[in-house]
């Protein structure tokens, strides 16, 4: 990390908010302050590019990058948690038709269909897909749209190998019954379609 | 100012004796012994109850020279951000030396209450074995003992009344630890293991609760099941204080239903803890308890669903302390704003430390909150953004405010809706809680919100900070303004020299001073450690080879990682590791 000249400092001043950085004129994304934090590849340590400063800090943590002792929590309880969700993890499958890769998503994160839904939502459209015809469609809201629409009908496996609608229990009992997840095509649900895209409907 | 004087002189000392009898504070001890040398005299040999903040500050051969009546000792040990892995594993607060030296001078010891020190085997072997008055263990965030120590303060203790516990890490054993209370006690009051890993034996467990009749408070470990928690409930109804072990079970079995009729004859129980282990489905067996609830902890309970808690809380009218998970959500601290109309301090946990995961709480839980509860005067919360307007909203609903710990769980995210830093929210808190004696501070802040703090927080105590301010300027705003201030702790601050060593006299007038990651280099803490003998500047490095190689690669002009110093009657410590270095 090398120190920043005096030029650099006035040139920051008026810009974009701090990070609090040790240096202090130092204007970085705060992922960067977390690699430097982790001592992580020496690119990181580069002056920010003008485009990163138009940036806005974003209100989510990053992803995997974890800063030392933070969140501050004692590690008694931090382990204690970390024990229990491991054991209450309900990891299942989710294959949505024309999607390359399946996913897995753990269950015990959401509340309600509602935030299942916005979570693969998020997850799916970042695949990169090779069918043209589905790429289009892969952003988050469109995504959201067609799982509460009519082209695509959510189904699940529950613990006895029956293939259900998703939506028709209570939240907590799908969580408990739902072993896989597949996102179908309508086309293929044959029968199920006209009503499945009623309930989804009201499930929004 | 001589007729006050003269007058002093013609009170006998037994008068005084009986007059600091009344005194319990050990903050009204410490001032009334300042007043002369008769009175330092008197409260000297009449106090039975010490509290050492930092157990470094003193030693135990001038404890004992100066408290021959000591009876109940408390200790601390490492700097509050040990508790966040900032402090090496083997850096000290040993808590053996102190126990043998009253061994040694036959102190007639009947509590000892230690939080973050290092407790051996050999220690709690010693201290069940030297005093044969000991009464009350209390262990809060401790390490170094296996369950071997706690069977041999069960087999020796014959008065023990206390036995708590609280997030320790212990090493089990699976000794059978609790098998070793003999038939003969029957003395407990309180009994807490729920931090255990281990099983312990249930037969003699429900032995031990159904002898002990003036137990009060039980607190179990996951280990328990809860059919044994109900077999416990019909013996002990007289409980105060419950930790529930297990909680789940098949809701349509008889057990449960005998366990539902077993609370329901609990009437006295007051604080409720534990579900380490929990079906959400047994949550309704508890219902009949919650009407009198003062105290609820379900912070360690990842699985309850936001609406299952709130269906919880809805019968809990009189809470007046709750720690929780976020996973309550904002609608879930709705429901405990409208139903919680007692509560007096409020804590949410984060519930996902280790992945992307959900949005838990925002700034509308902690307005909805102060808005609902008029008596909240402390908080810790843990939420994914915040806002100035929230902050202020909550300044002005709750001017109570003792404590106020906010952490954004991204340390510098600025206002959620502005995108400006959080200055001027806190800036509202401290202005507008006078009695503030604690603050941590989060989220992007600039040297303003220092600013304000040292304007405003007369009372403040204990302030940490971490990524956050400018210069040296924000230290500085805190250290000149803040009169009360005894602990302050910062990392990843670009704090620095000039702010360090501009009062140097202020950190006699304070417990202690950690700074991780800041800009201080060594040749100003050197400086410091010079110019002022009673205070232990220590240098902690976690480079190999110990300090000894890293004082010969270290230059003046070199950052420190680690500076923890505090003011010390009895100079630089000798039981220091190799990567601590006291200047």
């Amino acid at each position: 990390m090398g120190m920043e000249s005096d030029e650099n400092r006035l040139e920051y001043e008026e810009t974009e908010l701090r990070l609090g950085l040790p240096g202090g004129s130092l204007k970085r994304e705060f992922s960067q302050t977390i690699d430097l934090k982790l001592n992580l590849n020496a690119s990181m340590a580069s002056p920010p590019s003008p485009h990163q400063q138009q940036e806005k800090i974003t209100a989510k943590p990053p992803a995997k990058a974890q800063v030392v002792g933070w969140p501050p929590v004692r590690s008694f309880r931090k382990n204690t948690l970390a024990v229990q969700s491991a054991a209450a993890a309900a990891f299942i499958k989710v294959s949505l038709d024309g999607a390359p890769y399946l996913r897995k998503v753990d269950l015990k994160m959401y509340n309600s269909y509602q935030q299942l839904s916005e979570a693969l939502g998020k997850m799916f459209s970042s695949s990169t897909i090779g069918d043209c015809g589905v790429k289009e469609l892969m952003s988050e809201s469109k995504l959201i749209d067609l799982l509460n629409g009519s082209d695509y009908v959510p189904t699940y496996q529950d613990k006895d190998g029956d293939w259900m609608l998703v939506g028709d229990v209570p939240w907590e009992m799908f969580v408990d019954s739902c072993k896989r997840l597949r996102i179908m095509k309508s086309s293929e649900a044959i029968g199920l379609a006209p009503r499945a895209a009623e309930k989804c409907k009201n499930r929004a | 100012m001589c007729m006050f004087q003269s007058v002093m002189n013609y009170f006998p000392e037994e008068v005084l004796d009986h007059v600091f009898d009344f005194l319990t504070s050990h903050r009204d001890r410490n001032a009334v012994s300042l007043v002369c040398k008769s009175w330092y005299s008197v409260e000297r040999f009449s106090r039975e109850k010490v509290f050492i903040g930092n157990c470094y500050a003193v030693n135990p051969e001038r404890l004992i020279d100066r408290f021959p009546r000591l009876r109940s000792l408390s200790l601390k040990g490492k700097p509050h951000f040990a508790d966040f892995n900032l402090v090496p594993h083997d850096w000290g607060g040993r808590v053996y030396p102190w126990i043998e030296a009253m061994a040694k001078s036959r102190i007639n010891l009947e509590e000892l209450r230690l939080k973050r020190m290092v407790v051996s085997d050999e220690s709690l072997e010693l201290l069940a074995k030297s005093f044969p008055n000991f009464k009350s263990l209390v262990l809060v965030s401790c390490e170094g003992f296996t369950t071997d120590g706690l069977a041999a303060i069960a087999s020796n203790c014959k008065f023990l009344r206390e036995l708590d516990l609280q997030e320790n890490e212990v090493d089990d054993r699976k000794g059978h630890w609790l098998s070793c209370f003999p038939e003969s006690c029957t003395s407990l009051v309180s009994l807490n293991f729920a931090c255990l890993k281990g099983e312990v034996n249930v037969a003699a467990l429900e032995r031990l609760v159904a002898r002990c009749r003036n137990l009060r408070s039980l607190r179990l470990n996951h280990t328990v099941p809860l059919e044994v928690l109900q077999k416990i409930l019909v013996q002990a109804p007289q409980l105060n204080d419950l930790g529930t072990g297990s909680f789940t079970h098949d809701p349509n079995s008889e057990t449960y239903v005998k366990l539902k009729n077993a609370m329901k004859n609990c009437h006295s129980i007051r604080s409720l803890s534990g579900f380490l282990d929990v079906n959400g489905r047994c949550l309704p067996a508890v219902y009949p308890i919650c009407t009198s609830l003062t105290a609820l902890n379900l912070s360690y309970a990842p699985g309850l669903f936001s609406n299952e808690l709130a269906k919880l809380i809805y019968h809990c009218k009189k809470i007046e302390r709750l720690w929780i998970l976020d996973t309550i959500g904002d609608k879930g601290l709705g429901v405990v704003a409208n139903t919680c109309k007692e509560l007096q301090e409020l804590r949410v946990f984060p519930s996902d430390l280790y992945g992307v995961g959900n949005a838990a709480v925002t700034e509308e839980g902690l307005v909805a909150i102060s808005a609902g509860c008029p008596k909240l005067n402390s908080i810790l919360y843990f939420c994914q953004q915040m806002t100035n307007a929230a902050l202020i909203t909550v300044a002005k609903n709750c001017p109570n405010f003792i404590r106020f710990r906010l952490c954004t769980l991204n340390p510098v995210v600025p206002d959620a809706a502005t995108n400006q830093p959080l200055d001027e929210g806190f800036g509202a808190i401290v202005q507008s809680c006078k009695g503030l004696t604690r603050l941590s501070v989060s989220g992007q802040l600039t040297d303003q919100v220092f600013l304000y703090i040292g304007m405003y927080a007369e009372q403040l105590e204990m302030l940490s900070i971490a990524f956050a301010g400018d210069s040296d300027k924000g230290m500085l705003y805190v250290l000149n303004g803040c009169k009360k201030l005894k602990k302050l702790e910062i990392r990843d601050s670009p704090f620095g020299n000039m702010a360090l060593l501009s009062d140097m006299g202020k950190y006699e007038t304070m417990r202690s001073l950690w700074m991780s990651s800041c800009q201080v280099t060594l040749g100003a803490c050197k400086t410091l450690a010079e110019k002022m003998p009673r205070l232990n500047v220590e240098i902690i490095s976690e480079n190999e080879g110990g300090a000894g190689e890293g004082e010969a690669r270290l230059d003046d002009r070199d950052r420190v990682e680690k500076m923890y110093l505090y003011r010390t009657l009895v100079g630089p410590r000798t039981d220091a590791p190799d990567f601590v270095w006291t200047l």
